[in-house]
């Protein structure tokens, strides 16, 4: 030890090197066949599936739906996980032109610089379906359709909900926000549709908004925070269920009961927010589905037999109340 | 008057005077803004309010900056504490979300016992590159930083784990004498570290160490093994900020845990007068500093900063604080007021390249 200046260099290229590979080797884990070769045309559709990443249980439960939508519509999946990288996603989709497969489909990383490779497969006659995130290409014919939720419609519902509940409320509702990431569109949408919807009603009012970068630990944060600063908070409207449950543990530690002396309501309804729902600690949850696997592969279905498809196609999504919640909750796979 | 005047000019050149006098500033803002700010009450036998919040949420930032102290004051930086955080928790929720028994002392014992290991060993390797290899310290810390994400999400297979352990949630929300059990876990790191660090002559080793590793080498000192060793310890520390932050809100989220607290920590270090060159290293300067982050964050929520300003007012303020705690800026306007000379700087020294 300690012999920091008289290392050799080749000695130190290779810890260079293994450490290198050590990285290589972890990323590379979630990467599966992008390889193999071409399609035949048997009358079999194959598509090629390019993937964000696996960054939350939402993400996962995306993933296998699309895989068992798949399999199901006898449809051929190749699969791959960008690992939350524009450059890999390109790379797929290059791989999928060459592969010649029926129908792309993807999930963008990011919205913008995807007009050189869209190109690409446009010229290769491969249509082309985004699913749940949107590019921002002036060139619409780019790709087929755009299949996802809307967030502004989920942030609307939420909003639309309170306003019927408290319809008979005379005096002013303080209302708290948990907003997502700031400046992404989630959080952007729902802010928005949930604003439009309270509109309706003068009484209610949003006292305070903060993001929460949608994790539980910020939720948390920011909701003990709220509790201290604005001593009557009647509702909180977090823009995903983990910041909700975060705030729930803020609430709790106040002294106060969660869905009786705060009503909650929450945005995505992944299996904890559900249960919390269920458990009557949540109020209300506006669904942002991860499942559209068999959608897409209806659409792929579509676009391969060469009918027309509306641009843009939304989740098939619904709201839950406490009670949905004690029925779903058993069948819900994420 | 003038024996006054000369304790009035110790106080000031007191290096801890200027981040206490930012975190008073900042307490006395909130307080104006709203006057129940420092308001404290006893909630179910336990203290609740705004200040003990910031302290409990800076006790895992006070941890990892704890250890980034040690490993800068040696001439380093290690950019994985993050990660490491993410990681330690991930492998304690997990194994404890696979245990039939998920309250029993015995599972949580073993939980973070392995995750200790495991996050040691990551130290070691952090250590390996740095002080055995020579790889330059944030190249090689960066290493770890970008697999580590990866790793703590392959750990949790992706998923937000949560847990229903009461032992564990002690760790980031029990409470002892009133007050949350985090405080004193950060105390005792802090206590611990400044013992073996002041106690013994292993603190001047270190700023030895980061001062001039070869001289020191010919003096006597193995450089390589006290590097080795303040990596190890930032490990450790960043392990215990692992369980702190995953225990708060029982869950391991391997994206989000941890996510740019080296950042955090490496300011709170540079706050609290610690020199990035290395050779100096303060620690009660680090927990000042580590406090003025938290309290920044919580002003933030607390005014209800509109998100898009926040940083920008975040930025603004980590800015005055440098300049305030810069030797070279106050004496520049001393010097304009009163032509005093100004006062010799550490971090003026040139430093020594060392090769990667």
């Amino acid at each position: 030890m300690g012999k920091m200046r008289t290392q050799s260099a080749p000695w130190r290229a290779a810890a260079v090197l293994a450490s290198v590979l050590l990285v290589g080797g972890v990323a590379a884990c979630g990467n599966s066949d992008t390889g193999g070769g071409g399609t035949k045309d048997d009358g079999k559709i194959t598509m090629g599936f390019s993937q964000v990443g696996a960054e939350s249980g939402w993400r996962t439960a995306n993933t296998i739906s699309i895989k068992e939508a798949a399999t199901a519509a006898g449809i051929e999946l190749k699969f791959d996980d960008a690992q939350q990288k524009q450059e890999n996603q390109i790379k797929a989709i290059r791989n999928y032109i060459q592969q010649k497969v029926d129908v792309i489909a993807f999930s963008p990383v990011v919205e913008s610089g995807w007009d050189t490779v869209l190109k690409e497969a446009k010229d290769a006659g491969i249509p082309v379906i985004l699913t749940d995130r949107s590019v921002d290409s002036a060139d619409k014919s780019l790709y087929k359709t755009f299949l996802g939720s809307d967030f502004v419609k989920e942030g609307r519902l939420a909003g639309e909900w309170l306003v019927e509940q408290k319809k008979t409320a005379s005096g002013p509702v303080n209302i708290v926000e948990l907003q997502g990431s700031t400046g992404a569109a989630p959080a952007n949408d729902r802010k928005k549709g949930f604003a439009e919807a309270i509109a309706a009603n003068p009484n209610l009012k949003v006292i305070a908004s903060q993001t929460g970068d949608f994790t539980r630990a910020g939720g948390k944060q920011v909701m003990e925070q709220f509790l201290k600063a604005n001593p009557k908070i009647d509702v909180l409207f977090a823009h995903n269920d983990d910041m909700g449950l975060g705030a729930l543990e803020a609430i709790t530690a106040a002294g106060k009961v969660p869905g009786k002396d705060i009503t909650i309501i929450t945005i995505d309804a992944v299996k904890d927010g559900m249960q919390a729902l269920a458990d009557g600690k949540f109020n209300f949850i506006a669904e942002c589905s991860p499942l559209l696997g068999p959608q897409l592969m209806d659409l792929a279905k579509k676009v391969k037999a060469g009918q027309e498809v509306p641009a843009r196609i939304e989740t098939e999504e619904t709201t839950f109340t406490s009670e949905q919640a004690k029925e779903a909750l058993p069948n819900r796979k994420y | 008057m003038n024996d006054t005047m000369s304790r009035y000019r110790t106080m000031i050149g007191h290096r801890l005077f200027w981040p206490a006098a930012v975190l008073f500033v900042m307490l006395a803002a909130n307080t104006i803004y709203r006057p129940g700010f420092l308001s404290i009450e006893l909630k179910d036998g336990h203290l609740y309010g705004t200040p003990i919040d910031i302290l409990r949420l800076s006790a895992p930032l006070i941890l990892v900056a704890l250890g980034m102290t040690l490993v800068i004051s040696t001439g380093g930086i290690d950019l994985s504490v993050g990660s490491l955080c993410a990681i330690s928790g991930a492998i304690a929720c997990m194994y404890i979300s696979k245990q039939p028994d998920q309250n029993s002392l015995g599972v949580v014992v073993t939980a973070l016992a392995m995750a200790m290991g495991v996050s040691l060993v990551l130290g070691a390797w952090n250590g390996v590159l740095v002080a055995v290899i020579g790889i330059q310290p944030i190249i090689a810390t960066l290493i770890l930083m970008v697999a580590g994400r990866g790793l703590a999400q392959l750990i949790t297979e992706g998923q937000i784990i949560t847990i229903n352990s009461e032992p564990y949630r002690a760790i980031g929300l029990g409470h002892a004498l009133t007050l949350p059990l985090a405080i004193f876990i950060a105390l005792a790191a802090a206590l611990l570290v400044a013992a073996f660090t002041r106690r013994t002559a292993l603190g001047m080793i270190i700023e030895s160490v980061g001062g001039n590793a070869m001289a020191s080498r010919l003096a006597g000192i193995r450089s390589g093994r006290v590097i080795f060793l303040a990596y190890v310890i930032s490990a450790a520390c960043a392990a215990v900020a692992g369980f702190m932050m995953t225990a708060n809100v029982s869950s391991a989220d391997g994206n989000a845990a941890g996510l740019w607290v080296e950042l955090d920590a490496i300011l709170a270090v540079v706050i609290g007068g610690t020199s990035l060159a290395g050779g100096r290293f303060f620690l009660s300067g680090t927990i000042i500093g580590a406090l003025i982050i938290q309290t920044l964050t919580t002003t933030v929520y607390a005014m209800d900063i509109s998100p898009q300003t926040s940083l920008l007012f975040k930025a603004v303020v980590v800015i005055a604080v440098c300049l305030i705690q810069a030797p070279a800026f106050r004496a520049r306007f001393s010097r304009r007021r009163r032509n005093v000379p100004p006062p010799a700087t550490i971090a003026d020294k040139p430093k020594e390249q060392v090769p990667a």
